[in-house]
């Protein structure tokens, strides 16, 4: 398949790796932001294939992983409606709430389905006047833009019955998150290469300003990952600290400003809190007043459900890199993909989903 | 009195009740005279055979040749429910037929006879009986099958999706043949009839939910004539398996754990379609979970392993087959996969349903 199988071709990553592996002198901690990031590393069998100085550790990246167990338990409230048709992406059906999941809930008789547009959802409302259809709009900068789509899309048909659940999170919150804790591990970073695509790198060089650490943003061929790999090390060795783009077929610096022009007409900055992390101040979007018809917690009054998070679940910690799923006591034993205990475990680009999928149990 | 004419009346009378013929109804299910007709009209001219003709609530058969019958029976039962019923490569009938035709074949057996058990949804149309029915028949005289037996059941609408088929296999194991799960020695050769994840992503896209067009067709095939020509070029194969719900990756996970054995597994021998390869990594599936519903997998010891490869690229249903990888003492019970770059990865079974990823 053109523009994927040359960005796989064992022989160029081979050549990338061994210079890799000529280039680093020292141990280096390396966070990919993004969970598909992790998954291509791990399906491609790459962190292995990496130096031993190397350690990746895998960031919270995943919107359906940081999608807080309170916004799930309010999903949940909202599908078991009669009158609801409540949609979602497909990765989010698994994820557990305090009383089950979107599957428990379409067995016990909700209306669920997945879509894999929220432009569907739209069409679905359209086609269903007489009944309430919502899209749980979770993600990150990635698929804010088609979220807030619909909401415009929607305002424009006069669709009365169509609302979204919002949770969207924002990538550089979090990394002003993980690097001023005091636990920080994390020398340099692998920028996501889809969320840049839309929103360009314009917002890292105030980060590696700041923290003294490279950034490199970073595509998800293995072609791509080692290129990015490569760049970050080349920079922690030579103790420099800038952005550098190892995804320019994708990525230019200013983004999508169509994309980001919608995200500023939808959706306003609000604290947002992440499944495992807590609370990050100004890390998430909510719809602007303006579009306030449009938002699901309103308009069936589930704002004032709450709710603490497992105990157990050490997801927190391996969100924030502290942690690598096998240090977990539950991790293939109380916690699997078929029971997962926390997030990390639910989604396919969960870190611990990986691991388990993977066979990584050390 | 005027001289109106009247209407000829010959007594009070109920009116003539409706033939139905265009749509089931509940009456087809009663076991009466609907019943009867649907079945003079709709299943007996497809399955015409000295059985079903006898019309007795069960098939007496006399078994062909029956000095030779020294082996083992095989028995199998499928239950098929597919939306839509009809996509592109096949449809629920071809997919009932082969369906239970391979599951018997995977003991190496040559299978004899079927029996088919129908759910009809009360509002679907005969026509789409009458079709399903067709290809049935079709796929039945393409695998040397008869259909001796049957039931029709109906149910309200609403309760099934259209049509649901329930198929059952007698099959004949001749004596000496040994083929199983477990039976994946250190050494065998692993082989793959040809190319993966076609039926799952033709079924996706023919239910118009993926906002994509495809030109992937089922592979949908009954697979005993290709087996047959396995066998006679690899009398000594050990494991024969369709990879069918949960795809390869999940089937070879299942020999291995049967046979306490581990599967090396090259990924760059993996034969997947260029349009299903586009299609999952759109859609953020592995065509290794796609299932599969006209491939076999092949265990054979080494020294059979290329007599079985040819025999099988000679066959209709077998011409793009690949030898992917070798069975090994460990990792005991899982697959390991050498993936593409060269790296090393554990091949886990289907978690639960395929879900799409978000991004």
């Amino acid at each position: 398949m053109q523009f994927v199988d040359e960005f796989r071709d064992k022989q160029l990553v081979h050549n990338v790796l061994d210079e890799i592996r000529r280039t680093v002198t020292r141990p280096w901690v390396i966070m990919e932001i993004c969970g598909g990031q992790t998954h291509a590393f791990l399906h491609y069998g790459l962190d292995q294939m990496l130096p031993p100085e190397i350690e990746l550790v895998h960031g919270p990246g995943c919107p359906v992983c940081v999608t807080s167990l309170e916004l799930i338990d309010r999903a949940l409230a909202i599908a078991a409606r009669p009158d609801v048709i409540f949609t979602s992406f497909g990765d989010m059906l698994r994820v557990p709430g305090s009383t089950g999941d979107l599957f428990s809930a379409r067995a016990a008789g909700a209306q669920v389905r997945v879509v894999y547009s929220p432009l569907d959802a739209v069409k679905i409302a359209a086609e269903n006047p007489d009944k309430e259809v919502v899209f749980f709009a979770i993600g990150f900068e990635t698929t804010g833009p088609v979220n807030a789509m619909s909401v415009i899309q929607a305002q424009a048909m006069g669709l009365k019955n169509f609302s979204v659940l919002v949770s969207q999170v924002c990538v550089p919150p979090a990394m002003h998150a993980i690097l001023s804790s005091p636990l920080n591990r994390v020398q340099g970073f692998l920028a996501a290469g889809h969320v840049s695509t839309v929103m360009g790198y314009w917002e890292y060089p105030p980060i590696t300003e700041q923290y003294k650490i490279p950034i490199v943003v970073t595509g998800f061929e293995p072609l791509d990952l080692m290129q990015g790999i490569l760049l970050t090390v080349r920079q922690l060795e030579k103790g420099t600290h800038e952005v550098q783009n190892a995804y320019p077929r994708a990525v230019t610096y200013e983004g999508n400003k169509a994309a980001q022009a919608i995200l500023q007409k939808v959706y306003e900055s609000c604290d947002r809190n992440w499944r495992g992390i807590g609370k990050i101040p100004m890390s998430g979007w909510k719809l602007r007043d303006a579009y306030r018809d449009f938002d699901a917690e309103k308009r069936f009054k589930v704002s004032d459900i709450k709710t603490k998070e497992s105990e157990i679940c050490i997801s927190g910690l391996i969100l924030q890199g502290l942690k690598k799923p096998p240090e977990c006591p539950a991790f293939g034993m109380l916690c699997t993909p078929q029971n997962p205990l926390g997030a990390t475990m639910v989604s396919s680009e969960g870190a611990c989903a990986a691991y388990y999928r993977y066979g990584r149990t050390a | 009195m005027s001289n109106q004419e009247y209407p000829t009346m010959e007594g009070p009378v109920c009116p003539v009740p409706l033939a139905h013929q265009e749509r089931i109804v509940m009456g087809h299910g009663s076991g009466g005279r609907m019943t009867q007709q649907l079945f003079e009209r709709v299943f007996k001219p497809a399955f015409d055979n000295p059985a079903l003709g006898q019309e007795n609530d069960y098939a007496a058969i006399t078994l062909p040749s029956p000095a030779k019958l020294t082996g083992k029976l095989s028995v199998s039962t499928d239950c098929h429910i597919v939306s839509p019923l009809f996509f592109p490569g096949g449809d629920i009938g071809r997919l009932a037929v082969c369906g239970t035709v391979n599951d018997m074949c995977m003991s190496g057996a040559q299978p004899l006879y079927l029996t088919a058990g129908f759910i009809l949804e009360e509002g679907l149309s005969i026509e789409t009986l009458a079709q399903v029915v067709q290809s049935i028949k079709i796929a039945a005289k393409e695998a040397g099958v008869q259909i001796i037996a049957g039931d029709t059941k109906v149910v309200e609408k609403g309760k099934a999706d259209g049509l649901f088929i329930t198929t059952t296999g007698v099959g004949w194991i001749p004596a000496g043949r040994e083929i199983g799960g477990a039976n994946a020695q250190t050494g065998d050769v692993v082989l793959i009839s040809g190319p993966v994840g076609d039926h799952g992503i033709a079924v996706l896209s023919a239910r118009g939910e993926l906002g994509i067009e495809t030109q992937i067709e089922s592979d949908t095939a009954p697979l005993n004539g290709l087996i047959q020509a396995v066998l006679a070029a690899a009398p000594h194969t050990h494991v024969l398996r369709d990879p069918t719900r949960g795809g390869l990756a999940t089937t070879l996970n299942e020999i291995a754990r049967q046979s306490q054995i581990g599967i090396l597994i090259e990924e760059r021998a993996i034969p997947v379609s260029p349009p299903v390869k586009a299609a999952c990594e759109m859609l953020g599936f592995d065509p290794l979970y796609i299932a599969n519903e006209g491939k076999v997998i092949v265990i054979t010891p080494a020294d059979e392993a290329s007599a079985a490869l040819e025999a099988m690229r000679a066959c209709k249903y077998g011409k793009e087959a690949m030898r992917i990888g070798v069975v090994a003492d460990e990792p005991k019970g899982r697959v390991l996969l050498k993936t593409l770059i060269g790296g090393n990865r554990i091949l886990d079974v289907l978690a639960g349903e395929i879900l799409p990823r978000i991004c």
